[in-house]
C-alpha cells in the first residue's frame, strides 16, 4: 500500500514538474508547480514527517505560489515566445544532461556515506512537539537567524519599492 | 468492523448531511434577511418556502452551462472544481461529536482525527484561493479580473491574523487535533462555568475569538469584506462569466467555507460539543425544551391561522417538533444527539452571525479593508499572542 502511494504521488511530482517546463504560458507552470508542492506534501506525510508536509502546504503551496500567480495575473504575461536556438543545441542538451546526471550521482555515491535507505513509517519524530522542542532547543541559533534574514528580506523590498514611488 | 467500511458509512452520512446543511442554509439566509428588511423571504414553493433550495437546484442544473467565447477553456472549468473541493474537504476533519456506540460498533463523530487537523484546514483555505484567483483570470474579463485579484489579496492578507488568533488558542489547549482541542475544553469552573477556550485561564481567548470571526468574514468573502464581487463596482466580480453549475460550485463553496470558519470557532473558542452548563443542572433538557416550545408555537398558531393553509402545515410542523422533543428523551438516541445538537446549536449561532452582518453593515472601501488588516487587526492578534504566551508560560 505504503508503495503504491509513494508511487502513485512520485508520478504525479514528476508529471507536474515535466509539464511546468514543457507549458509555454506562464499560469500553467505556476499551476504545475503547485502540483509539485502538494505532492512533495503528500509524501512529507507518508514519510512521517505530518508537520513539514502541513508546513509545505500552507506555505509553498498556498502563500507562495498564490503570490506567484497574483504577479502573473498583475503582469498580465501573454505566451512564452519559442527561441531560435542552433541545431546542436537543440538535439545535443538532452544526452548531455543525462551524462550531467550520471557525473553527480556517481560523485555523490563516491563521497558521501552510504545511507540504509528509507523505509515507511519508520521515523516517528515528524510530530510538532518534536519539532518544536528541537528547533528551540538544539537549533535555536539558525532560526533565530533565519527570522533575522527574513526581517532584513522585509526591510530591503520595502526599500526598493519606496524608491519606486518617489 | 474494517476500518474502511466505517469511513465509507461515515462519509456518505457526513456528505449526506452537509449537502443538505448547504442547500438550506441559504434557505435561512434569505429568510433571516427578509425578516431583517420587512419582507416575508421565498414562500412560494413549499410550505413558508421549504422546498425553494429544491427548485433552485433543479433550475442551476437544468439552466444551458454558457462558455464565453474568450475564456481560456480549461482553467475556466477548472476554478470552480478547485473551489468547491478545498471547500469540501475540512468537513472531514471536523468532529461533529464525541465517541458513541452505535449496534456494538465504538466510534468517534467525526471521519477522520488527524494530527494535525487544524494545520491541514488552514493549508487547505489558502488552496481554496486558486479557485477564486483562476476564476477571475480565466474570464477574460475585466471586472472578474479584478475581482479575483481583490480576493487572492484579501485572503492573503487576512490569513495572517487569523493563524495568529488560532495560534493564542492552541498555546493554551497544547494540541493539534480537533479532538485534543474539544477534550481539553471539557469540565466546568466552580461547577457552572464552563472550561471553554473563552472563559479557560489563565487567559479567557475573547480578543482571539473576536479576531477569528473577523478574519474568517474576509477569508469567505462574506460581507462587510465581499469586496471580490462587490456587485456596484464589478458586476458579479470573480463568478460575473459563471452560469449553471459553475456558478453553483462557487456558491456551494462559499457557505461551506462559511461552515467551516463557524465549526472552527465552535471548536477552538466554544468548545466543540460540551454543553453550556453541566447536566446535574438539567442541560440535557435544553434540546427537548427548545423543540417543545416550537411545536407549542406552531399549534397555538394553527389555532388562529392567518393563511388558509396554515390550518394544514403548521400541525404538521408541531407534530415534527414534538416528535423531535421526545426522541432528545430516549437514553439510545440521547447520547448520539445531545453532542450534535450543542454543536450544531454554537455552529449555527455563529452561521446566523455572519448572516445578521450581512443584513446589517455596508461594504468596507478596498483600501479600508486592508488597513484594518495590516495596521489594526495584525498588530493586535500579535498582542494578543504574546500576551497569551507570557501568561501560559508563567502559570
Amino acid at each position: 500500500m505504503d508503495v503504491i502511494l509513494f508511487l502513485l504521488f512520485a508520478g504525479v511530482a514528476v508529471i507536474c514538474a515535466i509539464n511546468l517546463v514543457l507549458q509555454t504560458h506562464p499560469i500553467s507552470s505556476a499551476l504545475s508547480l503547485v502540483g509539485v508542492m502538494g505532492a512533495l506534501a503528500l509524501i512529507y506525510l507518508q514519510l512521517g514527517g505530518e508537520f513539514i508536509a502541513m508546513a509545505q502546504l500552507i506555505v509553498y503551496a498556498g502563500a507562495v505560489m498564490v503570490l506567484f500567480v497574483f504577479v502573473i495575473m498583475l503582469l498580465n504575461e501573454g505566451k512564452e515566445r519559442k527561441m531560435q536556438r542552433k541545431l546542436w543545441v537543440r538535439w545535443g542538451g538532452p544526452p548531455l544532461l543525462f551524462v550531467f546526471v550520471a557525473i553527480m550521482a556517481t560523485v555523490v555515491e563516491h563521497f558521501l556515506p552510504p545511507s540504509e535507505g528509507v523505509t515507511f513509517g519508520a521515523f516517528t519524530k515528524g510530530t510538532a512537539e518534536a519539532i518544536g522542542t528541537k528547533l528551540f532547543t538544539v537549533y535555536l541559533l539558525p532560526f533565530e537567524v533565519t527570522s533575522v534574514l527574513i526581517l532584513i528580506a522585509i526591510v530591503g523590498a520595502i526599500v526598493l519599492a519606496r524608491k519606486e514611488i518617489d | 468492523m474494517p476500518y474502511l467500511i466505517l469511513a465509507l458509512i461515515k462519509t456518505v452520512l457526513v456528505v449526506a448531511i452537509i449537502m443538505h446543511v448547504l442547500a438550506y442554509l441559504q434557505w435561512v439566509e434569505r429568510k433571516v434577511i427578509a425578516h431583517v428588511q420587512l419582507r416575508v423571504g421565498p414562500r412560494r414553493v413549499g410550505p413558508h418556502g421549504l422546498l425553494q433550495p429544491l427548485a433552485d437546484v433543479i433550475k442551476l442544473i437544468t439552466k444551458e452551462g454558457l462558455i464565453p467565447s474568450h475564456v481560456h477553456t480549461v482553467f475556466y472549468f477548472l476554478a470552480p472544481f478547485l473551489a468547491v473541493v478545498f471547500a469540501l474537504i475540512p468537513m472531514a476533519l471536523i468532529p461533529y461529536g464525541g465517541d458513541i456506540t452505535v449496534f456494538g460498533v465504538h466510534t468517534s463523530m467525526q471521519v477522520t482525527d488527524v494530527s494535525v487537523g487544524i494545520l491541514l484546514v488552514l493549508g487547505l483555505s489558502g488552496m481554496g484561493v486558486y479557485g477564486v484567483a483562476l476564476a477571475g483570470w480565466a474570464s477574460n474579463n475585466k471586472y472578474s479580473l479584478m475581482g479575483g485579484l481583490r480576493s487572492s489579496a484579501q485572503m492573503i492578507s487576512y490569513e495572517l491574523p487569523m493563524a495568529m488568533a488560532i495560534a493564542a488558542p492552541l498555546l493554551m489547549l497544547n494540541t493539534l487535533s480537533f479532538r485534543g482541542m474539544v477534550d481539553g475544553q471539557a469540565g466546568f469552573y466552580f461547577g457552572f462555568l464552563p472550561k471553554w477556550i473563552v472563559f479557560q485561564g489563565p487567559f479567557p481567548q475573547v480578543i482571539s475569538f473576536l479576531l477569528f470571526i473577523t478574519a474568517g468574514f474576509a477569508e469567505t468573502n462574506r460581507v462587510p469584506f465581499d469586496l471580490p464581487e462587490a456587485e456596484n463596482e464589478l458586476v458579479a466580480g470573480f463568478h460575473t462569466e459563471y452560469s449553471s453549475m459553475q456558478f453553483a460550485a462557487f456558491f456551494m463553496a462559499e457557505y461551506a467555507n462559511m461552515i467551516t470558519v463557524s465549526a472552527i470557532a465552535t471548536i477552538l473558542f466554544l468548545g466543540g460539543w460540551h454543553p453550556l452548563w453541566p447536566a446535574e443542572y438539567g442541560s440535557k433538557f435544553v434540546p427537548t425544551v427548545i423543540f417543545g416550545l416550537s411545536a407549542l408555537v406552531c399549534f397555538s398558531h394553527a389555532a388562529s391561522p392567518a393563511r388558509p393553509f396554515d390550518r394544514i402545515t403548521l400541525p404538521v410542523f408541531g407534530v415534527i417538533f414534538l416528535g423531535i422533543a421526545g426522541a432528545f428523551l430516549v437514553p439510545v438516541i440521547q447520547t448520539v444527539l445531545l453532542p450534535l445538537f450543542w454543536f450544531g446549536a454554537k455552529t449555527g449561532t455563529i452561521l446566523f452571525v455572519f448572516i445578521w452582518v450581512r443584513a446589517t453593515l455596508p461594504r468596507f472601501r478596498y483600501d479600508q479593508l486592508m488597513r484594518f488588516a495590516w495596521t489594526f487587526l495584525f498588530p493586535l492578534a500579535i498582542a494578543n499572542l504574546f500576551l497569551t504566551g507570557l501568561l501560559v508560560a508563567l502559570s
